[in-house]
């Protein structure tokens, strides 16, 4: 009961969430001095011809009543027309989500996979000479700037070992397209070949935004596992003898992936921030490609289109990750 | 005398600390018969925990040195012995705990029937020795599980709790702190170990519940002639559920007694003084105001040589001041550490 009213109480703060989004992201687009009709309408436009195209779109018009028709239309689920390719930004978002979808999923499961165990062993080994590598390994995922990382993976791995591709999300055609996302369908059509293509399509990407996320994984979880393994009942069961492994995988680990995982709903905020400079590196077809084109056409109703899409998605990965938290911590629903 | 079940001697240990070590325990002795029921009295800070740690093999990793003494159990050398084998064929299994707190010694995300069966997955007195798997693979055969869970029903029921089936699907945050210890009395009875470590067991209980728990830890140490350690601050709770009682002060063992010995004819000036400052009603010649001891318990990174207690008692010596007393017999069961005890004129 109590879980299905923390999931619809988040629900309902999606609606204010967003609305404050709109409004930033749309007066940010309209403060900074770019102006898209001058670029739409191109080099050798005559003043007149600007302005009329100014009128055209609308936009001559008061902020505030631009602002009050993009949320009527955003009520019809129409998020208007992208200035350049034409196409409705709505539908563009959609076919391009999964893409995206798929390569933070990847990322997220292949930081915690790293993460985690690390924290835990380095926790166990305070202060030895692992513990220490650990951190200089952690601290330097944290700084390393992920287009750099981007580049020298491509480098190495595509260009002079040759086991991975340039960029890209599969060779050929792929599978046929059910959820969008090529892993989940190749596997759910059994499709190895497109399955094989599309894990190496996506390991550079999914490395490189998952190398600083597993750093802070495994930060979080080195704090949370040192806290826990001076608590009573680790005295307790290590007292009654039960096997070191059990109480490390099992009892501790359980307590202290409690901080981590509601941090890893927050990563998830940045990996969508992340890939989008990450998918144009790699010329990943997802939404973060899409927002960089668009930034740098002074699209702005794409902009906005794109941000409200991430948004929405980081509140709803983050109640997922509230919803996990019940199910990990018992005492959080009463 | 008949074997002794757990034989610690001369037990000294520190903790390093940023002053310097801290000598907690200081040539330590405390020897238990099988199916004895012993207090280990002192006052905080006395050493009583760490002693009852050190037995059971949790002194915090790192900061902990032992410089000297044994831990016999059953003959064996719990300090000697690979770690390993004591934990997998000892700890949980012939050397059991109640915890001082069980509020916190419960793990908050299982639920206590998880937790109980994983202690019977492991040290069930039904278990022997299954393949060598991995702990986290390690198969739990039917045939025992179902036997294993019988035995928790049926001591859920010894321990005097409702609706055994109802409480193992809980969180132990959903029941309350005597059932909670209840619980934690079952899981060391489980088992079925030769001698239970109890550390204060009902010094975070209410005063209510705390003789209702005393009186179901000496019911089934009797019933099912286990050993118990009882560690405690209060006389009176050994008075009621004792066999014997051994006194400790800042870190050494100063008398070791049967119980009726023990609060009838005291010898060592430190327990008497401790039995005097008990409050008592005046028809049993108790004094108005109670009498504290003199003095304070000295710092563990400043003990005095000799008898730690000599700076706070009248009858102090040179003698004293410079060397430990040896262990004296007075009577069977009766050993004191004292040279100038008050015996019986």
């Amino acid at each position: 009961m109590k879980r299905l009213e923390l999931i619809l109480s988040r629900l309902l703060w999606l609606v204010p969430t967003l609305i404050g989004l709109g409004v930033i992201t749309f007066l940010i687009s309209h403060v900074i001095p770019t102006d898209p009709v001058a670029i739409l309408a191109g080099e050798n436009a005559t003043a007149e011809q600007i302005a009329a195209l100014r009128r055209e779109l609308g936009f001559d018009r008061p902020l505030p009543v631009q602002l009050l028709a993009y949320f009527q239309d955003l009520l019809r689920g129409d998020m208007g027309v992208s200035l350049f390719s034409q196409q409705p930004i709505a539908e563009e978002l959609a076919t391009r989500l999964p893409a995206t979808l798929e390569l933070t999923f990847a990322a997220v499961l292949l930081a915690s996979a790293i993460g985690i165990p690390l924290g835990v062993v380095s926790a166990l080994r305070r202060n030895s000479a692992i513990d220490h590598a650990l951190r200089v390994v952690t601290v330097s995922g944290l700084a390393i700037p992920s287009f750099w990382l981007a580049i020298q993976l491509q480098y190495l791995f595509a260009m002079k070992v040759g086991i991975a591709p340039l960029n890209g999300r599969i060779d050929g055609f792929g599978p046929e397209p059910l959820t969008g996302m090529m892993i989940l369908d190749s596997l759910l059509q059994a499709d190895w070949e497109s399955l094989g293509g599309a894990l190496r399509h996506i390991a550079l990407p999914a490395i490189t935004l998952a190398l600083p996320a597993a750093a802070t994984i495994a930060r979080f979880t080195r704090a949370g596992v040192l806290e826990v393994v001076t608590s009573n009942y680790v005295l307790y069961e290590c007292a009654m003898g039960l096997p070191g492994a059990l109480v490390t995988w099992k009892y501790v680990l359980r307590n202290a992936l409690i901080s981590t995982v509601t941090q890893i709903g927050l990563i998830f905020g940045v990996l969508l921030s992340g890939a989008v400079v990450v998918e144009a590196v790699f010329d990943w077809p997802g939404l973060g490609a899409f927002a960089v084109i668009s930034i740098i056409q002074s699209d702005h109703r794409a902009v906005m289109g794109f941000t409200l899409w991430a948004g929405a998605i980081f509140v709803i990965v983050n109640l997922i990750v509230d919803v996990l938290h019940t199910l990990i911590d018992p005492r959080s629903t009463r | 005398m008949s074997e002794l079940l757990l034989d610690v001697e001369n037990l000294t240990l520190g903790f390093r600390t940023e002053r310097g070590l801290a000598r907690i325990l200081d040539g330590a002795s405390l020897r238990i018969a099988p199916g004895q029921v012993m207090g280990l009295v002192g006052e905080s800070g006395c050493g009583k925990t760490t002693l009852a740690r050190a037995i059971l093999g949790v002194l915090p990793a790192g900061g902990a040195r032992i410089d000297g003494g044994s831990i016999a159990f059953r003959g064996r050398d719990l300090l000697r012995e690979d770690p390993a084998i004591v934990a997998r064929d000892l700890r949980g299994r012939a050397i059991t705990f109640i915890p001082q707190d069980p509020f916190s010694s419960f793990n908050p995300v299982f639920t206590i029937g998880d937790q109980m069966m994983d202690l019977m997955k492991w040290k069930s007195p039904r278990r022997k020795g299954e393949g060598r798997w991995p702990a986290l693979l390690q198969p739990y055969p039917r045939a025992r599980r179902r036997a294993d869970m019988e035995a928790v029903l049926e001591m859920l029921a010894a321990v005097q709790l409702p609706n055994p089936r109802a409480i193992l699907r809980k969180y132990p945050h959903e029941v309350s702190g005597g059932q909670r210890q209840r619980l934690m009395i079952a899981m060391a009875l489980l088992p079925e170990p030769d001698l239970v470590i109890a550390d204060e067991p009902t010094t975070a209980l209410d005063v209510t519940i705390q003789a209702q728990i005393l009186g179901v830890i000496r019911r089934l140490a009797t019933e099912r002639r286990v050993a118990v350690l009882l560690t405690t601050h209060d006389l009176g709770s050994a008075w009621e559920i004792c066999d014997a009682v051994t006194v400790m002060y800042a870190g050494q063992d100063v008398e070791s007694a049967p119980i009726d010995a023990f609060f009838a004819a005291p010898a060592h000036p430190y327990t008497t003084r401790l039995l005097e400052s008990l409050p008592r009603a005046p028809e049993e010649g108790g004094a108005a105001d109670v009498g504290g001891i003199p003095g304070e318990v000295p710092s563990p990174l400043a003990q005095p040589a000799g008898c730690r207690f000599h700076p706070r008692c009248d009858r102090a010596t040179e003698a004293c001041r410079v060397v430990r007393p040896e262990e004296t017999q007075l009577a069977a069961g009766h050993r004191l550490r004292c040279y100038h005890p008050r015996l019986p004129a």
